[in-house]
């Protein structure tokens, strides 16, 4: 527990977590070819709902 | 993916919305007005009157909390609470709650302009309200992201859209700022003043640490999550890649946290401190335009509406502005440019160009975009949208220019040494220097809030149509029924 107590200790071990986190996200999301098609699918959520919609004269 | 279809508008909580939105445009309108008047109290320093109720200190954080917290911060709840529920296509999560959200919300922006007036500060920049105003926001941010939180665990989408991410971390990280940043001791029950529990150079680390998180979660991630949905919404196709969104995301979160200390170079802060900060800074560079080039490029095969739609321009002069100012700020933070740039105007024309071209032209696009549905009609008038989209960029592109020239000019003219090693210009010189750049800067602000009016009226007509169309139809069905 004294080795978690020193910053010089804890400062690189939280960068290390951050990284890997960081790398394992973008793994993730860009590693399979079938997950990053479910994943683009989510971004027709703000359409689901269009019917309701007054039509805006001002779009195009 | 569910596909709930959601029938009328009438299944959303708009009315909060409403109450918001408009409060958005009020204080868009009296922030901007203040910050014409202390420009133009640069410019012209008669116009302190010698009072010191109207002097430039005391007046300039009232246009700061009147802008951010009142035009931005209404703004972000407005439509915050409009995407979270349409994405989630459920209704708002306790409305009582949110009802004390809009008025706890008012009352600070209202008391902190009042003890600003009267001369009570803590003397932290957009954090200066007194430990009582401190503590109204911290009731008011629980309640806010009760409302917000609860409503995505009672979605009827399964998938949280990425939006709604952007609001969350939004919600949270201010929720840590303010805790951590306004820690203090009050002098007495009865007194506005209080000793910070930081002192020194911690005390400053601790400011700026809330400061630019402050510009990264309230004034950047809160306003991502504004464009990726009505960007997408008003373009009337998806975002350009929802994978690229997630990654924007987290490489934000993960990286905004550690730049604070960029500004605090060349101080009493260890030296590694203020390298970790520029380090982050530059880091920073690749998700912001990540997330600029995706939310321009959902423009694809459509840049037609650029031509003939002024709201869509508006959202995409704003990307283009976040992709310069962050291009510039890493810029900034880089140690030799620092030494030459802060405390100079260029810092103020920097936040200037974040400000003014990214945050208030996606949430005046935005607001466009959501204040006809909110009341069921259409714009009043698509020319006055062209008009204010015209005076805004005129007036920011002024703005930045004379604050560039100005900023550059005083970093030059403060080093400048002569023959014999002493300073070439005193001080007041470089002020001097300086004065046809601040009425630039005025005439920036002038022709950037007569935008603004314009885009009050037109408002007040399209809810004036609105509601004249809502009770018309009212009194068709009355007489159908009788």
């Amino acid at each position: 527990m004294d080795w978690f107590a020193h910053p010089e200790n804890t400062k690189p071990l939280g960068l290390l977590i951050f990284f890997v986190t960081f790398c394992a996200i973008v793994l993730w999301v860009y590693g399979s070819k079938k997950r990053g098609k479910k994943l683009e699918e989510h971004k027709n959520i703000p359409f689901l709902d269009d019917e309701d919609e007054v039509k805006d004269k001002s779009n195009g | 993916m569910s596909a709930t279809s959601v029938a009328a508008a009438e299944q959303y909580d708009y009315e909060i919305i409403k109450k918001f939105s408009i409060m958005a445009i009020v204080w868009g309108v009296v922030g901007m007005s203040a910050g014409v008047f202390i420009a133009s109290q640069l410019a012209w320093p008669f116009l302190n009157f010698d009072s010191p109720y109207l002097s430039f200190g005391r007046f300039r954080p009232v246009h700061t909390g009147a802008v951010i917290f009142g035009f931005g911060g209404s703004a972000l709840f407005a439509t915050s609470y409009y995407v979270v529920q349409r994405t989630c296509q459920t209704r708002l999560f306790a409305p009582g709650l949110a009802t004390f959200t809009f008025w706890g919300w008012q009352a600070v922006i209202v008391l902190a302009a009042l003890s600003y007036v009267m001369g009570f500060s803590q003397g932290r920049e957009y954090a200066e309200m007194e430990w009582p105003i401190d503590l109204l926001i911290l009731f008011v941010w629980v309640a806010y992201g009760a409302v917000f939180i609860g409503t995505l665990m009672k979605r009827k989408q399964p998938h949280i859209y990425v939006a709604n991410w952007f609001y969350l971390s939004f919600i949270l990280v201010t929720a840590l700022l303010h805790t951590f940043n306004n820690l203090a001791v009050p002098v007495n029950l009865f007194s506005l003043k209080s000793y910070s529990l930081f002192s020194g150079a911690q005390d400053a680390m601790t400011q700026w640490w809330y400061g630019h998180n402050a510009v990264g979660f309230f004034l950047t991630a809160a306003f991502l999550g504004m464009m990726y949905y009505f960007v997408p919404k008003h373009a009337g196709r998806p975002i350009y890649s929802y994978r690229l969104s997630i990654v924007h995301f987290w490489a934000l979160s993960f990286m905004y946290m550690w730049v604070g200390t960029h500004h605090l170079h060349w101080t009493a802060l260890p030296d590694w401190a203020s390298t970790l900060g520029a380090t982050f800074s530059i880091m920073l560079l690749l998700p912001s335009w990540g997330g600029m080039i995706n939310g321009i490029m959902t423009l694809s095969g459509a840049w037609d509406k650029l031509r003939t739609d002024p709201i869509m321009r508006f959202m995409i002069v704003a990307l283009s502005f976040y992709g310069m100012s962050t291009f510039e700020g890493p810029l900034m933070s880089l140690k030799d440019v620092n030494a030459l740039s802060h405390y100079t105007d260029w810092t103020v024309g920097h936040v200037h160009s974040g400000a003014l071209g990214w945050v208030a032209m996606i949430a005046f696009g935005s607001l466009y975009h959501m204040i006809p549905k909110l009341w069921k009609t259409e714009i009043f008038s698509v020319r006055l949208i062209n008009a204010h989209f015209w005076l805004a960029t005129i007036g920011t592109l002024l703005y930045i220019t004379a604050m560039w020239i100005s900023g550059i000019s005083q970093g030059l003219m403060w080093r400048a040494f002569d023959d014999f090693g002493n300073l070439q210009y005193s001080f007041v010189e470089s002020v001097a220097a300086m004065h046809p750049f601040y009425a630039m800067r005025a005439i920036g602000g002038m022709f950037f809030l007569s935008g603004m009016l314009l885009m009050a009226y037109n408002i007040f007509a399209t809810i004036r149509q609105g509601v004249r169309d809502a009770d018309a139809t009212q009194a068709r069905s009355a007489a159908a029924a009788a």
